[in-house]
């Protein structure tokens, strides 16, 4: 049988359009897109605060450049097997704290190192003139260092949430989760039978991960505060 | 009576965390294992590397054609792998060829992007006097900018390096994986085993930091200007 055929039949079953019901692909989405911004805001929660602290008085240069390359060389995939390993053998709930933490630790490494140097990078003439007109250390790093690294924090963002979208679909290995990566790894289950849902849950995941990207670069450019945009805009022409 | 209940709970975690008798035991597999990894990223390295240093000389020549080479790179590396794979197993089925594809996509972006940014970086003095000396474009390019492009160019191929190391892992879904079948296998007996999860993770990450030692090394000694212009 033709895949594009099984894939016909296997958009063409019961629930697949449901927004409530586990077969229903808009409940994937939702689910990929929730676990994927959840981790997402725990990582930039704890870690930009962190690494605004530690930029602001320049400590941790080598953490800050080591971090990148050490959350690239672990398996996220070893890592969503790790948790979920250790979460069953301390007979904890493997569905959903695994994955998650799985998902915020890959979350962290691009978030730090973007935050720290988006600090380090700024022009510390705005910085000195803010201590001249009086603002404390907390102020300046609140209003003047983080909206100016703004772009480069989203920037990092993006990164990570290009990650964790790809890494949700691997959870769905381990856990009843794992949104839209949920088909393809009960399509593997299935073998040669399972093409159509393997077929679909990858064009659903290729086409989610697209959308996001280019959501993405729209709130980059939203993100950009007005004058810091006026002056690239000026330097680039 | 009430301590039989708990018995099986702690006859299973006092199970150690890692048993040293399961790698003696698995060795062969676990040598077997860590040539898959190796063969799966040097082949998808090596495809990337060729394809981009094609389409990167296509884009130093013809300008316009840049934006849109790294537009559609950058549309691939946003591909999920769980994605990419399963798009090609309808086609390719559980193959080499599957894993090896959305491997070799995924290092496109970071070596093109490095390619054509080393050899933009090389003087303009340089080419003039390469050209002065009656270097043909074609020489130019092979004799005096890629080599001078180098350093940036290995620095592409570092940081593809390790991220297809850490994806090889994920191949194991289509039955390879190299050391990834390990992470894998861990959770497929009955009672979890956490030996195989750390022996595929541990080796998985010490191979990416062997592999990038190696370039680097193999950068300084290639490239030894380098070097000392980062030291001035």
């Amino acid at each position: 049988m033709n895949v594009f055929t099984q894939l016909g039949q296997w958009l063409a079953e019961a629930n697949r359009w449901s927004w409530s019901d586990p077969a229903g692909i808009p409940y994937r989405i939702l689910q990929h897109l929730g676990f994927s911004a959840l981790s997402l805001v725990l990582a930039g929660l704890l870690t930009v605060p962190l690494a605004l602290w530690l930029a602001h008085y320049r400590r941790g240069a080598f953490l800050a450049s080591s971090a990148v390359n050490i959350g690239r060389a672990i398996p996220s995939f070893g890592l969503i097997i790790l948790f979920w390993f250790l979460a069953s053998r301390w007979g904890a709930d493997t569905d959903f704290w695994p994955l998650l933490l799985a998902l915020v630790a890959l979350a962290l490494p691009p978030l730090f190192t973007n935050t720290y140097a988006g600090v380090v990078q700024l022009d510390q003439e705005a910085v000195d003139a803010a201590r001249g007109t009086g603002y404390r250390e907390w102020q300046i790093m609140l209003r003047l260092e983080l909206p100016l690294a703004s772009p480069v924090i989203v920037a990092g963002a993006r990164v990570a949430f290009l990650q964790l979208v790809a890494t949700v679909a691997i959870g769905a290995i381990v856990n009843d989760g794992g949104g839209l990566g949920r088909y393809i790894v009960d399509g593997f289950a299935e073998g040669a039978q399972g093409y159509g849902e393997i077929f679909g849950g990858g064009i659903a995941v290729v086409v989610l991960a697209l959308l996001c990207e280019g959501l993405f670069s729209l709130l980059t450019k939203l993100a950009t505060p007005k004058g810091l945009a006026l002056q690239q805009a000026r330097r680039s022409s | 009576m009430h301590a039989s209940s708990v018995t099986p709970l702690l006859a299973e975690s006092n199970r150690p965390i890692f048993e040293w008798r399961w790698v003696e035991r698995n060795s062969d597999a676990i040598a077997e294992r860590l040539g898959e990894h190796v063969a799966l990223t040097a082949t998808a390295l090596g495809a990337g590397l060729v394809v981009s240093l094609a389409l990167a000389t296509l884009c130093l020549r013809f300008r316009w054609f840049y934006p849109l080479v790294l537009g559609t790179a950058g549309a691939l590396y946003v591909i999920p792998s769980l994605g990419a794979f399963a798009l090609l197993v309808p086609f390719f089925g559980l193959s080499f060829t599957t894993a090896v594809i959305p491997l070799g996509t995924y290092t496109l972006l970071i070596l093109i992007r490095n390619i054509v940014t080393g050899v933009q970086q090389v003087p303009i003095e340089v080419r003039e006097a390469a050209i002065g000396m009656g270097f043909t474009p074609r020489r130019l390019l092979w004799q005096v900018e890629l080599p001078l492009a180098l350093p940036v160019v290995i620095a592409g191929l570092r940081v593809a390096a390790v991220t297809t190391i850490g994806l090889v892992t994920v191949t194991s879904l289509l039955g390879m994986g190299g050391l990834g079948y390990f992470i894998r296998a861990g959770i497929q007996t009955t009672t979890p085993n956490p030996s195989p999860i750390i022996v595929g993770i541990v080796l998985s990450v010490l191979l990416a930091v062997v592999v990038d030692l190696l370039l680097w090394l193999g950068e300084r000694a290639l490239a030894p200007w380098a070097r000392k212009v980062r030291a001035r």
